[in-house]
């Protein structure tokens, strides 16, 4: 199966796709393989780059036509210059990153604006679970305690009051659940957060 | 029929003849030379589908298939190249040329002088990449080829494709540079310059005319090879093929053979200084410490050397390869993302060190089959 036949499998995309100017210079880490950048391509015009770890997902992006460069995220982004994307992206990945704050750091420094999504630990089904004495699995957050590469999990709160002691703004913010928007108590009833963010000067 | 895998078969190498001075960068001109190349596949109406390969120290035009039925070995990089294969025959029409001052047939320090009737020798001007881009250049005009799909090459093949891209940037629509080095570091140099002592050092060597002698600098050779074999390969694979095996398990206290690397190596040396030019030795080192696209530029920046270059590339490394480790191939690609090029990134992990370039590894080879296999045909701007 090609994975770019079904661009709509990942609910986040259409927002993030929405608040992308045509044209732009993005950057996607953890781009897997390349269904973010091809999906921007073709219904934004952008020009970019993915960054990925794994073997088979930068052989999937060279088959797929998709820019991808081999790099560990955790050894930061020395191969990009300043300012040098429109966009960032972290697509479902910092929860699964060991050096939180300094993802983040450098991808402001690369890129004008940075946008990250991460599924939602203060879900109510999550909490829920906690309540019940469980480390919750759902459908976000399909692992075992311990399998589970998400290392660095919080809510919409817990990244809000990060960004603001980062001196990070946040500039858009969307809340979903399920493929649509979830807009009432989003820490309660959204599964997936979507931020849009630039650096305070 | 050897049947170990699908292979281009028995090829035959052609010659290519050049009367135009070329003038080079030294400044020396050679008024006529020959380039003996190799073709696979078919080259298609509208010439779209032509593949260059260019070759490494050691290397040749012989790059797949068999000379004869009889051949032990098909072509050094017979793994990638042939009908089905990373580099498919069936889709691309591949070129492989034995470059100017090689030992394969082309014209070269062993070649005789027209003027004279006796080998070049120390007569032999050094040549640079940028001097066999050009002859390649040449070589592609009098095939009718105006832009080639893609160049192909690794180690010093890959520093005459980033060369391709800089001087011919219509020329070439893909470049796949393989554990290559944007310009060598001190230690590459001085490696190299050990290389070279040993040769012109062996009293055999005469100044470079060994030919009027009826003798070959063997032992400087012999030498030579050894010293960048231990360098093509990793600690790891060397601990791991040779570790401390004796032959006759024992130690016999004196000099002859004991250790298995030692029986390697001289093996590797032998068979090497017997079949190779010393000159044409020389000569490829300089080339490789020579090569620097940055030496126009006052900033030095890789970036700025690599403005001219329009095609899309592919950057291979391999993790341990500590002659072209992985930082020299990323230091390609960071000049490529600041010129905003289409560049993709693989750094496949193996324990062969340089040598890995030329060896099957599945990801390695289905990167290179994935990227050629998006190139397209037909209608070539």
């Amino acid at each position: 199966m090609n994975a770019l036949a079904n661009p709509g499998q990942r609910a986040d995309f259409e927002t993030i796709a929405e608040w992308i100017r045509p044209g732009a210079k993005v950057l996607d880490l953890g781009c897997g393989d390349g269904t973010l950048l091809k999906y921007l391509k073709d219904a934004r015009g952008t020009f970019g780059y993915g960054v990925e770890i794994a073997d088979e997902k930068i052989q999937a992006c060279v088959r797929n036509g998709i820019n991808a460069i081999q790099s560990d995220l955790e050894s930061g982004l020395s191969t990009f210059e300043s300012n040098s994307f429109d966009y960032v992206i972290l697509s479902q990945t910092l929860q699964a990153m060991r050096h939180t704050e300094a993802i983040v750091r450098e991808m402001l420094r690369v890129g004008r604006e940075a946008i990250v999504t991460f599924p939602n630990f203060g879900h109510w089904s999550h909490r829920l679970q906690v309540l019940g004495g469980r480390m919750p699995v759902s459908r976000d957050l399909p692992y075992q305690w311990y399998d589970t590469p998400n290392i660095h999990l919080c809510t919409l709160k817990d990244f809000e009051s990060f960004c603001a002691g980062q001196n990070v703004r946040i500039l858009e913010r969307t809340v979903m659940h399920r493929g649509g928007r979830a807009d009432f108590l989003p820490n309660l009833f959204g599964s997936l957060a979507v931020y849009r963010l630039e650096r305070l000067a | 029929m050897h049947s170990d895998s699908p292979s281009v078969g028995i090829v035959t190498p052609q010659t290519a003849r050049f009367d135009t001075p070329l003038k080079l960068r030294s400044g020396a001109v050679l008024p006529r030379y020959e380039l003996v190349y190799e073709t696979y596949g078919e080259l298609n109406a509208d010439k779209s589908n032509a593949i260059l390969i260019c070759h490494a120290l050691s290397g040749n035009h012989h790059v797949a298939g068999r000379h004869s039925e009889q051949d032990k070995y098909p072509g050094w990089w017979d793994n990638m190249i042939g009908p089905g294969k990373p580099i498919d025959t069936q889709r691309f029409f591949v070129i492989g040329v034995n470059n100017l001052g090689g030992c394969h047939g082309s014209t070269g320090p062993s070649s005789l002088d027209p003027e004279t009737g006796k080998p070049y020798g120390a007569n032999f001007p050094l040549v640079t990449v940028d001097d066999w881009v050009e002859t390649q250049a040449r070589l592609a005009d009098s095939l009718g080829i105006q832009q080639f799909a893609a160049i192909v090459g690794g180690s010093l093949g890959g520093m005459q494709v980033l060369q391709w891209s800089i001087t011919h940037p219509d020329r070439v629509r893909h470049c796949l540079v393989i554990a290559a080095a944007p310009k060598l570091t001190a230690q590459n140099i001085a490696f190299n310059d050990v290389a070279r002592q040993a040769i012109l050092t062996d009293p055999d060597f005469h100044g470079g005319d060994f030919y009027a002698h009826g003798v070959t600098p063997k032992r400087g050779l012999r030498l030579a090879r050894m010293l960048g074999h231990i360098t093509y390969l990793s600690d790891d694979v060397m601990g791991a093929k040779f570790g401390r095996i004796l032959r006759s398990g024992a130690f016999q206290f004196g000099y002859d053979v004991e250790f298995e690397i030692e029986s390697y190596l001289r093996y590797q040396g032998d068979k090497f200084a017997a079949s190779f030019d010393a000159n044409t030795y020389l000569l490829m080192t300089k080339a490789l410490d020579y090569f620097d696209p940055t030496h126009h530029y006052e900033s030095g920046h890789l970036s700025e050397a690599l403005k001219p270059a329009k095609a899309n590339f592919l950057v291979i490394s391999f993790t341990t390869d500590w002659r072209f480790a992985p930082e020299r191939s990323r230091e390609i690609v960071k000049a490529l993302l600041d010129n905003e090029r289409n560049v993709s990134y693989a750094e496949i992990t193996s324990t062969h060190g340089h040598d890995a370039f030329l060896m099957v590894d599945p990801y390695y080879h289905e990167v290179v089959r994935g990227y050629m296999a998006n190139i397209e045909l037909g209608g070539a701007a």
